[in-house]
């Protein structure tokens, strides 16, 4: 049987990964891919909490599902950003979209 | 060291590889491809863990639905897609550092907590998991609010897409 720091510690890995690649990468569309492998750490670890836990207290699963509901609307809504951004600055490079500075 | 564990541990490694290979390769469409090779790790990850409700949606809308507008989007703005320039900003090592920093620290914890040793008892053969988290969606004592609450969050996140997205010309 796997034990469950395994499980821990792999999704803890891997939402290092994501967090470095959101921290590190320069295109808008690279930044939403290490979110989304952030958002799937953690159901990673609301899946093996309710595998080791009470098998029959179904809320983990519950709760994994409503993340995957927010990760469809996150990155739809991102993605239509950096399609417009797109559109009017002709760039998806984040350090050149600076409409927002003086 | 059992049958699970040598399973478990193919698969995470290649999930980390993949996932690793998704925030450092130049070209983008080869990252979202190295995305779907990590989803389909993770989706693996549910499979054992028994949450085959997860496993299959994780395929379904991860795999299906949300890589193909990555894919869809990667293209849609080819032209800052030349594989010229650097891919990583100049902070990339503070990135990093705070991404091992993170990871440390999420290891600590995991090593102090008491519970991190528990055992999994083995899954009650006579219980339908699928069909329990099917009641507990729709059951007015359980979850029908948040899961209500998520459907309309979905469907103004998709109209807020469109309107964003909408091309006034």
């Amino acid at each position: 049987m796997v034990p469950l720091s395994w499980y821990l510690i792999f999704s803890a890995a891997l939402f290092s990964i994501g967090l470095f690649g959101v921290l590190s990468r320069r295109n808008l569309i690279a930044i939403l891919l290490g979110i989304e492998l952030m958002l799937n750490s953690v159901n990673v670890n609301l899946a093996a909490f309710w595998r080791y836990g009470d098998v029959t207290n179904i809320t983990g699963q519950v709760f994994a599902v409503i993340v995957f509901a927010v990760a469809a609307a996150e990155v739809s809504v991102g993605l239509a950003l950096v399609i417009s951004v797109y559109r009017k600055r002709n760039t998806v490079i984040a350090d050149e979209i600076d409409m927002l500075k003086f | 060291m059992t049958v699970d564990q040598i399973i478990f541990l193919v698969i995470a490694a290649g999930t980390l590889i993949a996932a690793f290979r998704v925030v450092t390769t130049g070209n983008l469409i080869h990252a979202a491809f190295w995305l779907i090779a990590a989803l389909f790790g993770v989706a693996a990850i549910f499979a054992i863990l028994h949450a085959s409700f997860l496993a299959v949606v994780q395929v379904v809308v991860y795999i299906g639905a949300i890589s193909m507008l990555f894919i869809f989007a990667v293209m849609l703005t080819r032209k800052d897609m030349r594989d010229q320039g650097p891919q990583l900003n100049r902070n990339w090592g503070f990135g990093a550092f705070l991404a091992a920093l993170a990871f440390a620290g999420l290891v600590f914890l995991v090593h102090g907590w008491s519970g991190v040793a528990k055992t999994a008892s083995a899954f009650p053969s006579d219980f339908d998991a699928v069909g329990a988290l099917g009641n507990a969606l729709v059951s007015p004592d359980a979850y029908v609010l948040p899961f209500e609450v998520a459907s309309v969050l979905l469907v103004a996140a998709l109209i807020g897409a469109v309107y964003v997205a909408y091309n006034r010309k």
